[in-house]
């Protein structure tokens, strides 16, 4: 197990309202550690020193629930790719390194302390129409419609998106047109929820936009730092149905 | 304190409905005037607010989370259990009914788990229709897979992500409640008390977490859907924030823990690498469908494997050491966790364990990948295929079904399980004990129910793998719903609860001061050590294995530990902003009350049953159970000098009691 010395720089920002900067700090850490070990490590230091800690989010440490939301020498969730931050591991640096932890940056996404953020406009976009309109109690048998093993991959594919924001976050518009559009197919290509489709693609895009997210221009940074590795295409597919929708019937919302 | 159970007259498999077609209801009408406060949005509690939603009820929903999608059910990953028998193999209600019953070792309520296994049938058909990815087969219908401790295939899932699925799919169905106004959601908001007024649940103090201001909520009842207190052993393959302040703050104002002894150790997670480990994670039940657990028989294979001149793959098939199938030739691989649990600590307290700290066993994929290769290979016409083809071939299929654990586990130990076996060991998962509820899932308090994890109801002393999410989604969707209005039939006339009353302000003055108290001390050490401390105190004598010296030191300890953190914990910041080092704190000090109930009822209970194994009750190695004196629940009534036992007697009227082997 070898021992490594870092240097941090992290954005400290006591809340909204104040400006924010960068500290520096010196942490011993080991290769074993994963990333928020490593900061449960300084946190400790600060906490013996009657410092404050560095507020981050976290809660499963397993990759699954979304919570961490770290920019990591620029890039959010670090540099491995399909890796959220609780899962990236020390081994990927080494000693000597200097590391530059920050928020996700985004006017949707307000800095809340330190490395927090408010990500309650995903909420609500998913309020807006990521769900199927079924009652409990309202359901037929489980096995009464197939579904061709493909396409519920492909829906399952979509449905894996663990709510971060790191899209936001990487994308020069901070759009959340990755996170909408992986909702959207992953209902929409599903029998049970094509019903809706239309008119879910207009309300949930209509609810992107009214919480201040940004256009998508198609510079794909949002599948590259992805840490489900969430498609693209499904971006595509949702501007498709949006247009037709738009465009293309009478039924708008 | 009589306890009533509440379970209602008539034969086991009509019980429910009949009961259900008898049930007070509430008119339309009187529902929109009736406030519901709902705390926890994980499995359980989303499924119920909303349902309830869906019913035209008043819901306030709240979570310490900053959203209802990442409660720590979003973790769970091999699946749900249901009494499908769509692959025609002999399940039924019955059997699912009776595998609980047998796999919780007899220590839970007949007519519960029977109502259990009835509504796991309409679970899986409401979640497809939800729009839940459950695998499929090429046919398009719902695949499956088999769990530990039964002999059908009954589980369904969603790869190694059904917990995710399942969760966001509550989700939605939360969203399209808050939505339409059926449903109001608070955020960021941690239940720090319960109010009662006249006896009856009907609030909550809640804390702000983003500006640390207390909030008083007030309505008819209160359902408590909080989750598991596996975290009092701090490691655990809980997610971090999950804790028992709510479940807790309900018992400190009388409802009752039952079973809180009952915790469940689950066999294959990823061994503790050091002493900055913040949490254990677990590698999914349903590897064992296929991974065989092993170690080495000879001393200095173990010896050459720790100081890493050997690997698992040197060690030929002979001096191998297949315990579990030696042991188990029935169940082999796939015996109930708390089984296999023992059986790495008894292989690894032999000195056989595989690791550096002698605390892990081998989890092994290579016949698998041979055998799955093989039949590929038949499959696709190629008739002499060598071992490489077969050894790629094989990989492919393991990779299709447990691709995300094995890359997880890559992740975590640097270490590639295609190639080299697993490590693996046993950790601190689930807690059967909870929040005492009758058949309704109402506590002894009026008025307070209590859902999921949080309560202890269904399992008995073990847990079946698939079972937990099963069990929260049923009381959510198709329990609560029907039950609750048992109690709201009786309070239509109940006017709107105000929260202004003298029970609101003192329950929050109170709140208030026990906040100041944590930060005044300025003491010297973290919550984290505190915590830390606590966790291994209760693995060390509230663990795997117990007996009455150890935990009669184990409680002592904690007296004293308990007593240092009221005197010494230093926590930064102030109560009126966002500041999780005090919201720690505060669960901290729950956790500290919790394990010494935990540990006294672990040694009244003198008996080895499902996870709780006491060393002086067995027989050839095997757990000893005493039907004769220990048939019960422990109830246990908090008393800061000696919590009080109240005992529910459990009757069984259908199911023979059995020494539970899985020979
Ligand atoms: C790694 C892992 C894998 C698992 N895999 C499986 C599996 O394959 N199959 C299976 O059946 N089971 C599995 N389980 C068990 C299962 O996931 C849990 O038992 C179940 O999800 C618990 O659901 P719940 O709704 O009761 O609680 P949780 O999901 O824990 O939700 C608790 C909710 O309560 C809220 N809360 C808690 N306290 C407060 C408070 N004071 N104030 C406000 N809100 C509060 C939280 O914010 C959260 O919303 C697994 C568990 C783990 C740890
Ligand atoms: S699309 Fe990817 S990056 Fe965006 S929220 Fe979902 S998981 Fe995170
Ligand atoms: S902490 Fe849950 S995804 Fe990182």
């Amino acid at each position: 197990m070898s021992d490594m010395n870092l240097t941090l720089k992290v954005w400290r920002q006591k809340n909204n309202n104040d400006s924010g900067r960068f500290e520096s700090y010196q942490v011993a850490a080991n290769e074993h550690m994963s990333f928020l070990e490593m900061l449960d490590v300084l946190n400790q230091t600060l906490i013996e020193k009657k410092e404050e800690p560095v507020a981050f989010e976290h809660d499963c440490r397993e990759g699954i629930c979304g919570a961490c939301s770290m920019v990591i020498n620029g890039r959010p969730h670090g540099p491995q790719g399909g890796t959220t931050t609780c899962q990236l591991h020390m081994r990927h640096f080494k000693s000597g390194d200097t590391i530059t932890i920050e928020p996700w940056r985004a006017k949707a996404f307000p800095v809340i302390k330190d490395l927090v953020v408010d990500r309650s406009s995903f909420d609500r976009i998913i309020q807006a129409g990521g769900y199927i309109s079924v009652n409990t109690g309202q359901a037929q048998d489980g096995n009464a419609i197939p579904i061709e093993k493909d396409l519920a991959l492909q829906a399952f594919d979509a449905a894996t998106c663990i709510g971060c924001g790191a899209c936001v976050a990487a994308c020069p518009n901070a759009s959340a047109m990755l996170f909408t559009s992986a909702k959207v197919s992953h209902l929409g290509l599903l029998p049970q929820g094509e019903v809706e489709h239309s008119k879910r693609v207009q309300s949930m895009v209509k609810q992107m936009d009214e919480e201040g997210f940004g256009m998508c221009s198609n510079t794909g940074a949002c599948e590259v730092e992805c840490p489900k590795e969430i498609s693209i295409t499904n971006i595509a597919r949702m501007n498709r149905t949006y247009m037709g929708s738009v465009f293309g019937s009478d039924k708008t919302v | 304190m009589k306890l009533n159970s509440n379970i209602p007259d008539g034969p086991l498999d009509t019980k429910w409905t009949n009961y259900r077609s008898k049930m007070n209801l509430v008119a339309p009408n009187n529902k929109r005037r009736i406030d519901i406060i709902v705390v926890g949005t994980g499995l359980a509690g989303a499924s119920a607010a909303a349902t309830l939603g869906e019913l035209g009820y008043n819901v306030k929903a709240f979570t310490f989370h900053d959203s209802p999608r990442r409660a720590h059910s979003i973790a769970a990953q091999g699946g749900i259990n249901a009494a499908k028998n769509y692959q025609n193999d002999g399940d039924s209600v019955y059997r699912l009914f009776y595998d609980t019953i047998k796999g919780g070792d007899y220590r839970s309520r007949e007519a519960n788990v029977h109502r259990l296994a009835e509504a796991s049938r309409n679970i899986i058909d409401q979640c497809v229709a939800q729009g839940v990815p459950f695998a499929r087969e090429y046919g398009g219908l719902l695949a499956n897979r088999s769990f530990g401790g039964v002999q059908v295939s009954r589980t369904f899932y969603a790869r190694g992500q059904t917990g995710q699925q399942l969760l966001l799919g509550a989700y939605q169905a939360l969203s399209r409640q808050i939505s339409v106004g059926n449903v109001e959601m608070y955020n960021r908001h941690e239940m720090l008390d319960l109010v009662k007024v006249d006896g009856k649940a009907r609030g909550i103090i809640a804390r702000n977490l983003l500006t640390g201001k207390l909030e008083r909520f007030a309505a008819h009842c209160v359902v408590l859907a909080t989750g598991g207190y596996g975290n009092v052993f701090y490691l655990s393959t809980n997610a971090m924030g999950s804790n028992v302040t709510a479940a807790w703050r309900a018992v400190r104002r009388g409802a009752l823990m039952a079973n809180p002894c009952f915790t469940q150790i689950h066999p294959t997670c990823i061994p503790v690498s050091g002493e900055y480990q913040s949490k254990l994670t677990l590698m999914s039940e349903s590897l064992r469908n296929d991974g065989r657990v092993w170690v080495p028989k000879k001393k200095e294979d173990v010896m050459a494997i720790r100081e890493g001149r050997k690997t698992g793959n040197d060690i030929p098939e002979g001096d191998r050491d297949y315990y579990l199938e030696r042991r188990y030739p029935a169940f082999g691989n796939l015996v109930p966790r708390d089984v296999a649990s023992r059986a790495a600590k008894v292989a690894c307290d032999e000195g056989h364990g595989v690791n550096q700290t002698g605390l892990a066993v081998f989890l092994d994929f290579a016949d698998a990948i041979q055998r799955y290769g093989k039949s590929e290979a038949i499959s696709k016409g190629m008739s002499n295929a060598d071992k490489a083809t077969i050894t790629k071939l094989g990989t492919a299929v393991v990779e299709a079904k447990y691709g995300n654990l094995f890359e997880m586990y890559e992740k975590i130990t640097g270490e590639n399980p295609y190639v080299l076996p697993m490590k693996i060991y046993p950790a601190v998962h689930y807690t059967m004990g909870g929040v005492w509820v009758d058949y309704n899932l109402e506590t002894n308090v009026p008025g307070l129910f209590c859902l999921g994890e949080a309560n202890f109801s269904d399992h008995g002393s073990n847990r079946l793998g698939a079972s937990a999410l099963m069990q929260g989604l049923a009381d959510g969707y198709f329990v609560i719903p029907y039950t609750i209005g048992q109690f709201l039939s009786k309070e239509i006339r109940t006017p709107k609860i105000s929260n202004e009353t003298p029970e609101f302000i003192a329950a929050e003055k109170e709140t208030q001061e026990r906040l100041n108290k944590l930060l005044n001390i300025k003491g010297d050490k973290s919550v984290e050590e505190f915590h830390r401390r606590l966790g291994k105190i209760m693995w060390e004598y509230c663990g795997m294995a117990r007996n009455a010296e150890g935990l009669k030191k184990g409680r002592q300890l904690i007296r004293e530990l308990r007593k240092e953190f009221w005197s010494d914990v230093f926590v930064p910041g102030s109560t009126d902003e966002f500041n999780p080092e005090l919201e720690k704190a505060a669960r901290v000090a729950d956790f500290m009350e919790l394990g010494e109930v935990m540990i006294v009822d672990a040694l009244t209970r003198e008996e080895s049953c499902g996870g709780h194994f006491r060393e002086e009750y067995t027989q050839d190695g095997e757990a000893m159970r005493r039907d004769d004196e220990f048939t019960f629940v422990s109830a246990w009534e908090w008393d800061e000098n000696e919590p009080i036992l109240h005992k529910e007697e459990l009757i069984f009227e259908n199911v023979e009691l059995k020494t539970r082997s899985y020979k």
